[in-house]
């Protein structure tokens, strides 16, 4: 049976993997390509990096942080933050990434998701949504690091994604990111029901039992964590070994 | 002469193969070629593949590698990857195209509203980490049975000829996974994507001397 993914996060900023609350206050957490090289020891099914201040300057670092990897994890690389244009997508991708995230470049610009599918392949672009509730069973997409509102409904704007061309969806609380209190399960469930595509769960896991529930209540086909892996609490392994007591097939 | 010609046909990104095989065989010299000559000459060859089919059929033929392909598919130690395993074969659904016929088969789609045994919705394309039930081909040495390796993909060869098939793997039902003829082996997953798996597979495919 196909597994169940978990995925560790690295939000990179100047060459260091750091990590926020509610997308702000940061917190540093360490040497990017070392932390990839021990997460894809533990078993990490894929790694995702998110260039989040996607400054000019950042970008030839990140370039490096990704060709490093590359070089030392045979895992699937999955790389985002400031992709504006087609150009952008080969960049990362002949940087060693194999799938490359798009956000608010998304919103501002669909066509770039119709673009870049028809291009490189859907296989390879991943549409990631910043998502808020605003009122009970329903939730808006905000860009811009969750700063700007859009008016865009969160399952409508997934479902066009995926017509144009997304190859899965990543899809984030922005209630519940950093919060450790659990993924927003009702969410993940009313957009995981309506896609085809596959759906990666994030924002808000604290708890082992948090990553459980994505998969299970939330119907999620990955989930994703920064914080409960880069501080130590847990390691990739003992989340897998949990989830996999739960019932939950997992990549072991 | 190089050992081992990685063909560029360009479909997005080799890094990843080129990568994992030299990993794999450090000291091989490892070529990412568009150039025929390159192709024939090479000891050994390996046709990746992403995207869809229409596009790559299409780019092969504008890079007038097709023969090339089809002279190394022949000839000498040859590694079909996900798009590179479909082409291969006779036609596709996607785009409804022929393919090379090297093998025969089609190319069909998984159905949409897939479940599985618990009714839980699966979804196209098959992404992630599955098990591979495989043969006894000389790649497959030290790889477990049911181990996992990492597919992405919409489409599937519908493979009827069982002497062909060299592994199965199951969404929710049983699909060809590897091919195997002679000289040529070919998977619908990434091995330079499925960690210690994949590199053991392509570390059997640069030792391998087809019999």
């Amino acid at each position: 049976m196909l597994a169940k993914r978990i995925i560790p996060c690295l939000d990179v900023t100047a060459g260091r993997v750091v990590k926020g609350v509610h997308f702000v206050e940061l917190r540093d957490a360490g040497d990017p390509v070392e932390i990839a090289r021990r997460y894809d020891q533990q078993g990490a099914d894929e790694l995702t990096f998110l260039d989040i201040t996607a400054s000019s300057d950042d970008r030839g670092i990140l370039f490096r942080i990704i060709e490093q990897v590359a070089e030392q994890v045979f895992i699937p690389l999955t790389v985002g933050g400031g992709v504006r244009q087609v150009e952008d997508v080969r960049n990362l991708l002949n940087a060693g990434a194999d799938k490359v995230s798009i956000n608010t470049s998304a919103v501002l610009n669909p066509q770039l998701v119709a673009d870049a599918a028809g291009r490189y392949g859907s296989q390879c672009i991943v549409v990631a949504i910043d998502a808020k509730q605003i009122q009970p069973g329903r939730w808006e997409v905000f860009t811009h690091g969750g700063r700007q509102a859009t008016g865009l409904d969160v399952v409508e704007w997934a479902k066009k994604m995926q017509a144009l061309g997304a190859g899965e969806i990543l899809l984030t609380s922005m209630d519940r990111d950093g919060s450790k209190i659990g993924y927003d399960l009702q969410l993940i469930r009313a957009v995981t029901d309506a896609l085809e595509i596959p759906l990666i769960a994030s924002g808000g896991a604290g708890t082992l039992q948090h990553l459980a529930d994505g998969v299970k209540l939330g119907g999620a086909d990955a989930v994703l964590a920064a914080s409960i892996f880069h501080y130590g609490e847990y390691t990739i392994q003992q989340a897998k070994q949990y989830m996999a007591q739960q019932g939950i097939v997992v990549r072991l | 002469m190089v050992d081992i010609a990685i063909i560029d046909y360009g479909m997005g990104n080799l890094r990843s193969v080129h990568q994992a095989l030299r990993a794999v065989a450090p000291t091989a010299s490892i070529v990412v070629t568009d150039d025929p000559q390159e192709v024939i000459q090479a000891a050994r060859v390996v046709f990746p593949g992403q995207g869809a089919m229409p596009d790559c059929i299409r780019e092969l033929e504008m890079r007038g590698l097709r023969a090339a392909v089809l002279h190394a598919a022949r000839t000498k130690p040859f590694l079909g990857i996900c798009i590179g395993l479909q082409m291969l074969f006779e036609h596709s659904e996607e785009g409804d195209i022929s393919g090379l016929s090297i093998l025969p088969g089609r190319v069909v789609r998984f159905a949409s509203n897939l479940r599985d045994a618990q009714n839980n919705k699966l979804k196209v394309p098959h992404m992630g980490w599955n098990q591979v039930q495989h043969g006894n081909h000389p790649l497959w040495e030290g790889i477990d049975q049911n181990a996992r390796f990492y597919f992405v993909h919409s489409y599937y060869v519908c493979q009827q000829d069982a002497q062909f098939v060299q592994a199965t793997c199951c969404y929710p039902q049983s699909f060809v996974c590897a091919v195997a003829r002679d000289n040529l082996f070919a998977v619908q997953f990434h091995p330079e994507k499925s960690q210690g798996a994949g590199l053991m597979l392509l570390k059997n495919f640069v030792n391998w001397v087809p019999v």
